[in-house]
């Protein structure tokens, strides 16, 4: 087995697009839970508004992508609206159900036959990312060393990762004013917040706002990364994955969702490269096919995933930048 | 006892001007009817005709009710007389099924808790609400009214509320020394005792400046040393000229510190008057002290008991005009 092409591939991966759309996505999460407590099961979402929105304006109306990416972001906040108003005022649980079925609901519009001329059903939409393109300023592979990529893909690695940092920013920014001090107390006690003659349903819609924006974020970057856009990509799986990169990173942390994307997306791609190798009948067998054939390999990857989450909640519940002390005081 | 002597009382350091004042609050209650419901000269809180069910069960039945302004106000009764629910749905935290009530002379009803709050009329909980993973600090800072930087625009610019920020600062330090809390300023809340907490609390809700205080069993598990110094404190609130409305079951701090007693029974206002007076009151006695208190009532004898004293009070009144 080549360990260090297992290294480099993981790395690749690791910093690669797919971890700046989740991190992007945990992000966006982080403030609806890890911040405000809002139980957002919905990033998908967001996610699909944002990025569908975007390649829709671009294909049928043929108006600037960036012209476009704003009304994805506008319409991610309509979206949040009205999710919100019916289900802030309510139990935490409520925005759960509700986002939940959300996701599902948007995901099969965008998939549905009928509304094809628009969203392309189940082929989804492509040709849009044009006036991306046209800015890269690389004119071939980047090579990094120990990492490479693409001409496309290095360039969304690239804006990526900067707007990654500019939300990380932004996030801090907020997170040490007071506006982000209500968030934080809504998360520990609403009433409490009321009390004080704060509104907290106001906060909450603006949390809610402001997560699912970001998450529109993560939308435009899956669909630049691909050139393309379609229903799959926005499965009920993406919204609990990013939750896992999260709860990796550290919740209500500025750069959990980085650090948890960044070692979720390595590990994801480690062990499907080992289990696939280590199971591989032509190269040296590590384990016998009576064991795990090579077709289970790239499903046990996630149940190894699984149950390094559930030693990570047993042992490190707060996360790898969480505070223990933090979680101390919980349930008191 | 050392502990106690080296607590700040500041009791008798009231200034002048606040004593005169509730001076003249207190003697204006002289004149006022020691009957439930009774008018006040300078209400700051009315309520008319509240009532709130649970069920079957009337928590709440207030026909009427006015709050002095500038007096500490006692609410007591027996546990389950439905204090905390009458709270509960003149701050806001609750809808009653009927009635209307106004702080001020502005109408509350259907104005959501914290909008109450804004007008000027701050609670706190029986069972404490603190918000348990932010500091102690940040748990006053939270309450100081009109913060710039609690707009989301604003937040993203520091310079634009850090003065602000400052000066609530001290202030959150004054008020938690005030509490003798200074100490545990940079410590999580949710690290804080059950007393510490009841304090926390009372801190919190006068960081936001309210000209009605109300404050659910402040005194619950609070050490009798501290209870002291605590009393202190709240009449120096109302020597600051707020107004002060608090249930408690500790007779002693009722008897100490108000200067208009509430009772309440089963959702009903029974009686009203000075402490003594209401203390001495044979239907406060047996309602809330208990004559019946040891012994196990059933519902038959509990409603003829209910009778007799309802046929003595119309007696009593009529015995009056
Ligand atoms: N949410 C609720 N649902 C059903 N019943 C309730 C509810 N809240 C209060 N009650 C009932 O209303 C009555 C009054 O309760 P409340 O908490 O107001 O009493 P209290 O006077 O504050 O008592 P204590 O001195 O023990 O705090 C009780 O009989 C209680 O069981
Ligand atoms: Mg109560």
């Amino acid at each position: 087995m080549d360990f260090s092409s297992l290294f480099s591939d993981s790395l690749q991966q690791a910093f690669g697009t797919s971890a700046i759309v989740y991190c992007l996505a945990a992000i966006g999460l982080n403030i609806h839970f890890g911040y405000t407590g809002l139980l957002n099961f919905g990033q998908a979402a967001f996610m699909a508004v944002g990025g569908y929105t975007m390649a829709m304006f671009v294909t049928q109306w043929d108006v600037s992508l960036w012209l476009a990416m704003l009304a994805g972001l506008g319409l991610t906040a309509v979206l949040a609206i009205l999710l919100g108003i019916p289900t802030l005022r309510l139990r935490a649980d409520y925005l759960a159900i509700v986002t939940i079925a959300a996701a599902e609901i948007v995901r099969q519009v965008y998939g549905s036959i009928a509304l094809k001329k628009y969203f392309g059903a189940q082929d989804g939409l492509t040709a849009f990312s044009a006036d991306f393109r046209a800015l890269n300023p690389f004119d071939g592979p980047v090579d990094l060393g120990i990492v490479s990529w693409g001409k496309n893909d290095a360039w969304v690695v690239l804006v990526g990762w900067f707007v990654v940092a500019l939300c990380c920013l932004v996030v801090w920014l907020l997170m040490r004013s007071p506006w982000g001090r209500i968030l934080k107390s809504i998360r520990e006690d609403e009433d409490a917040v009321r009390s004080l003659g704060k509104n907290v349903y106001y906060y909450k819609m603006q949390s809610l706002m402001l997560g699912g924006m970001i998450g529109a974020l993560a939308g435009f970057v899956t669909a630049l990364k691909s050139a393309a856009i379609n229903p799959s990509f926005f499965a009920t799986d993406v919204t609990f994955f990013a939750y896992t990169v999260l709860l990796i990173g550290g919740a209500a942390r500025v750069l959990g969702p980085v650090v948890g994307a960044i070692i979720f997306w390595f590990l994801l791609t480690f062990l499907d490269l080992f289990f696939s190798a280590a199971t591989d009948d032509v190269g040296s067998v590590l384990i016998p096919s009576s064991i795990m054939t090579n077709q289970q390999a790239s499903l046990v990857r996630f149940i190894v995933m699984g149950l390094a989450l559930m030693l990570l909640m047993i042992f490190r519940p707060q996360g790898i930048f969480g505070d223990r002390r933090e979680l101390a005081i919980d349930g008191r | 006892m050392a502990a106690e002597t080296s607590l700040p009382t500041n009791i008798e350091t009231s200034s002048e001007e606040g004593l005169a004042r509730s001076a003249a609050a207190r003697a204006a209650l002289a004149d006022v009817a020691r009957e439930p419901g009774a008018a006040k000269p300078d209400p700051i809180l009315v309520a008319d005709g509240i009532t709130r069910a649970f069920g079957g069960l009337k928590a709440v039945d207030v026909a009427h009710l006015e709050v002095q302004r500038g007096v500490i106000t006692a609410l007591i009764g027996p546990n389950g007389a439905g204090k905390t629910t009458f709270f509960n749905l003149l701050t806001g935290f609750d809808r009653p099924d009927d009635g209307t009530w106004s702080f001020n002379g502005t109408k509350l009803n259907r104005m959501p808790a914290y909008r109450v709050a804004r007008l000027g009329m701050v609670r706190t909980f029986q069972l404490t609400k603190v918000l348990s993973r932010l500091t102690v600090l940040e748990n006053m800072r939270v309450a100081a009214r009109g913060q710039t930087g609690e707009r989301w625009w604003a937040a993203l610019f520091a310079p634009l509320w850090r003065g602000q920020e400052n000066e609530n600062t001290d202030r959150a330090h004054d008020l938690l020394a005030r509490f003798l809390l200074d100490k545990k300023a940079a410590d999580f809340a949710g690290s804080l005792s059950g007393g510490q907490r009841k304090l926390l609390e009372m801190a919190r809700a006068l960081m936001v400046d309210p000209e009605l205080v109300m404050l659910d069993e402040p005194m619950a598990g609070v050490n009798p040393a501290l209870k002291q110094s605590l009393l202190g404190h709240v009449k120096s609130l109302r020597d600051e000229g707020r107004t002060v409305l608090f249930v408690e079951h500790d007779m002693d701090m009722v008897r100490d510190i108000s200067d208009w007693v509430v009772v309440m029974a089963q959702g009903q206002v029974i009686a009203e008057g000075p402490p003594d007076s209401v203390m001495a009151d044979p239907r406060v006695i047996d309602a809330y002290l208990g004559a019946h208190h040891d012994t196990k009532l059933t519902f038959e004898a509990e409603e003829k008991i209910l009778d007799a004293a309802q046929q003595e009070l119309a007696e009593e009144q009529e015995n009056e005009q």
